[in-house]
This record gives structure tokens, sequence and C-alpha cells, in this order.
């Protein structure tokens, strides 16, 4: 069981919740999203506490964070895309954290769930296309008409257009999900090789360094991969809205 | 694949659990792929939601406000500050000014008094040269006409020194009375 790659994946009711017919529990995977808000939030409100302006590590984490999404935001939606800053900075430090707090041993990786990914890009894609039809009226519809195109190909850039947008949820959130679970089972994996291997004695030890020595090379790899894929999520967070914001010229 | 011995074990088990399917306590094998396995959708979205909504308000009324005002703050004091010492460098680029350009006054008078004194002082000094000349001038046409009068005086006597001389001298060698009237007439004539 403990050499089981899937078994970090299991969810486990802690408090057992059900309403009307469903189960809602508080399980392993709530516990983490918890810790994440708790740690993410906490950090930021522990390090922002004293305003300094001369700022101190922490309050520099958190400033850099700050400019960087909203670098991130205004070049990609420029100054009209500001009113989704919250929302940007909260889904990039969310994944963030989630990502991090997965790569402790022994720890949930609340992102390795396809269900919290797609509710998440559910939620950027539900967001660009509420304010979308809210802000341009039908004058949304103008994303899938990009301006220039001679009128007989009209219909088949349209159809082309729809395909990309629907498919935007779809690899918005298998990105994030499957980069997490594939780099959560190759660890356990090798890491199972080492275990299994030095339990066959000197030669079996001598070969496990192998393994071994690729299990600390994924882990390092795997911590640039929690990081790389928050900011991905977020750059095309930030894309997509800017679609809401800008829908008829790029 | 390599299978692991554990993982070969856990696929023993889970042949078990379908064995006894309706058995509700396989919690530990699912027959399914966790992330796949739907038991648990309606939970994981319920926290989610409340997490990440919790979170996002707390981003937004307390964290990105007070992000903002910090950075917002630093960015005015710099401003200020930069501002402060333009003004600084201004008020201190006129004193210099000021200063220069009360030099350079103070350098011109300083001059014309210089100049002032020295054509005082040169004008004084032609003048005191003048008068000393004139005086000079003076005396010496003085001498000069006291000169003229000795002389003329001088010449006066010499036709009487030069015919005592000449009778002097015609007396001891001739010996004899010399008429005294035919001596001054050569003296006369050979002084011309």
């Amino acid at each position: 069981m403990a050499n089981d790659p899937i078994h970090q994946f299991h969810i486990n009711r802690i408090v057992p919740i059900e309403i009307g017919g469903l189960d809602f529990s508080f399980t392993n995977s709530a516990a983490f999203m918890v810790a994440t808000a708790a740690l993410a939030g906490g950090f930021l409100y522990l390090a922002t506490a004293k305003r300094a302006v001369v700022p101190s590590r922490s309050q520099s984490v958190a400033e850099m964070a700050y400019d960087f999404i909203r670098n991130m935001l205004t070049d990609a939606a420029g100054k009209g895309g500001m009113r989704f800053f919250p929302l940007v900075f909260s889904l990039f430090l969310f994944v963030l954290t989630a990502n991090l707090i997965g790569m402790f041993p022994y720890f949930f990786t609340v992102t390795s769930q396809l269900i919290v990914t797609v509710a998440l890009a559910l939620l950027v894609i539900g967001t660009v296309v509420v304010y979308g039809f809210m802000a341009h009226g039908l004058g949304f519809l103008k994303l899938f008409v990009p301006s220039g195109v001679p009128g007989l190909l009209v219909p088949l850039i349209v159809l082309i257009e729809v395909i990309s947008f629907l498919s935007r949820p779809i690899s918005l959130s298998i990105r994030l999900f499957a980069n997490m679970l594939a780099g959560h089972i190759t660890l356990k994996v090798f890491a199972g090789f080492v275990t299994s291997m030095s339990a066959l004695g000197a030669v079996g030890v001598a070969g496990a360094l192998l393994p071994l020595l690729m299990v600390v090379a994924i882990t390092a790899l795997e911590f640039l991969v929690a990081f790389l894929q928050a900011y991905v999520f977020a750059v095309l967070t930030c894309m997509y809205l800017n679609d809401a914001v800008h829908p008829g010229g790029h | 694949m390599f299978i692991t011995p554990g993982y070969a074990q856990e696929a023993e088990t889970h042949l078990d659990a379908t064995h006894a399917e309706t058995n509700a306590a396989h919690e530990g094998a699912p027959a399914v792929f966790p992330p796949f396995d739907s038991t648990f959708y309606p939970s994981q979205i319920l926290w989610l939601v409340i997490t990440f909504g919790l979170f996002y308000l707390f981003m937004k009324r307390v964290i990105m406000p007070r992000l903002g005002g910090i950075i917002e703050d630093r960015e005015r004091r710099i401003a200020s500050d930069l501002e402060t010492a333009n003004r600084m460098r201004a008020e201190s680029d006129a004193a210099v000014a000021a200063y220069e350009r009360d030099l350079a006054e103070a350098r011109a008078k300083a001059n014309a008094i210089g100049q002032e004194a020295r054509d005082a002082a040169k004008a004084s000094a032609e003048a005191e040269r003048k008068r000393v000349e004139a005086g000079l001038d003076a005396r010496l046409s003085e001498a000069q006409s006291r000169i003229d009068q000795l002389k003329a005086s001088a010449m006066g006597e010499v036709g009487s020194i030069a015919t005592e001389t000449a009778d002097a001298i015609l007396r001891r060698l001739s010996a004899r009375d010399i008429d005294r009237a035919a001596v001054e007439a050569a003296v006369a004539t050979s002084r011309g």
C-alpha cells in the first residue's frame, strides 16, 4: 500500500456531511484547501502588517507577487483588465500555494484533483463570458469574428474560433491537473524503486542510487513545475480576460 | 512498467475489493482512479467555493488595498523626496548664482576704484612732473642767460688782455717804446 503511486490522491472523509443526498463531507482535500487559503492569506497578512516603506523580506515577497501579477495583467489585458486584478491575484496565489504544499511528503495536492482545476477554469471562463456580455452585449460575439477576414472564410473561421474558445476551459484545467498528477506519480514511482530495490540486498542498494538521484532531480523539477503551472494558469487567465475586455481588437 | 511488490499487492487487494463490490467499506481502494471518482465532486466543489471564495474576499478587501497602499505610499514618498531634492538644488543654484553675481559686482567695483585711484595718481604725478619741469626750465634758461652774460663779459675782456700781453711781450723783446695804439689795432685785426 505504501508504494502505491495512486494512494496519495485518495480522498478520505474527516467530517462526514450529507445534504440532500449529496456528499459534502469535509475531506482531506477540503482540509488542504483550507490550509492553502490560510497559509497564503496568513503569510500575506503578516508580511504586510507593518506597512513598512523599506520592506522586510516577507513584505518584499508580497510586493513582488503584487507587482508581478499587476504587470502580467496590464501587459495582457491593458488598463481595463485591472478590475480583475483581485481575481487573478487570488487564483495565482491559491494555485501556487496549493502546488507548493503538495510538494511536502504525505501532503495532499489539491490541484491534482481534476474537479478542482475544472472548477477554477470554469470560474475563469464564466467570468470572461459573463463580463463580456455585460460590458459589450452582443458585441462580445465579435470575439469569434476576427476583423479583416474575407467573407468567404468567415463561417470556417467562426467555427474554428468557437471550437478554440470551448477548448479553453478544458486545456486550462487539464494542463494544471495533469502536470501535478503526473509529477507526483513520477516522484512516487521512482521513490518506490528506491525502497523496493534496496530491499534486495547490497546490489540492490547500489542499484537504488540511480532512482534516488532521479527522485532528487525530479523533486527540483517539480518545484519548478509548481511555480510554472501557477504562472501559466495566471497568464492564460489574463489572456482570456483580455477577450472579455477587448472582444473586437487584439 | 516496473511493478513494485507493493503495487502488485495493491492490485490483489483491488481484485478482492471487486469481489466484494457491494461492500461500502472500501475507502482504501476505490474502484476508480481517485481524481476521476465523482463521489467526492460535490464535496470538493463546495469546499473549494468556500475556501477560494473567502480567500478571494480576504485578498480583495484586506491584502490588496494594503499592498496597493504600501506601494503607492512608497511612490508618493519617493516623488515628494525627489521634489524636495529638486527644490533644494534649485535653491542652492540660486544661492550660487547670487553669490557669483555679488562677486562679479564687487570685482567690477574694485576695478573701478582701482582705476580711479590709478587715474588720480597718474594725474597728480603728471602735474608734479609738469611743475618740476617748468621749474627746471626756468632755472635752465636763467643759467643760460648767466652763461651768455659771463661769456659776453669774458669776450669783452679778451681784447684788452691780448693787447696788454702783446704790449708786454713786445716791450721785453724789443726793449723800445711801442706805440700802444698800433698794438691795439694789430690785436683787433688778428681777432678778426
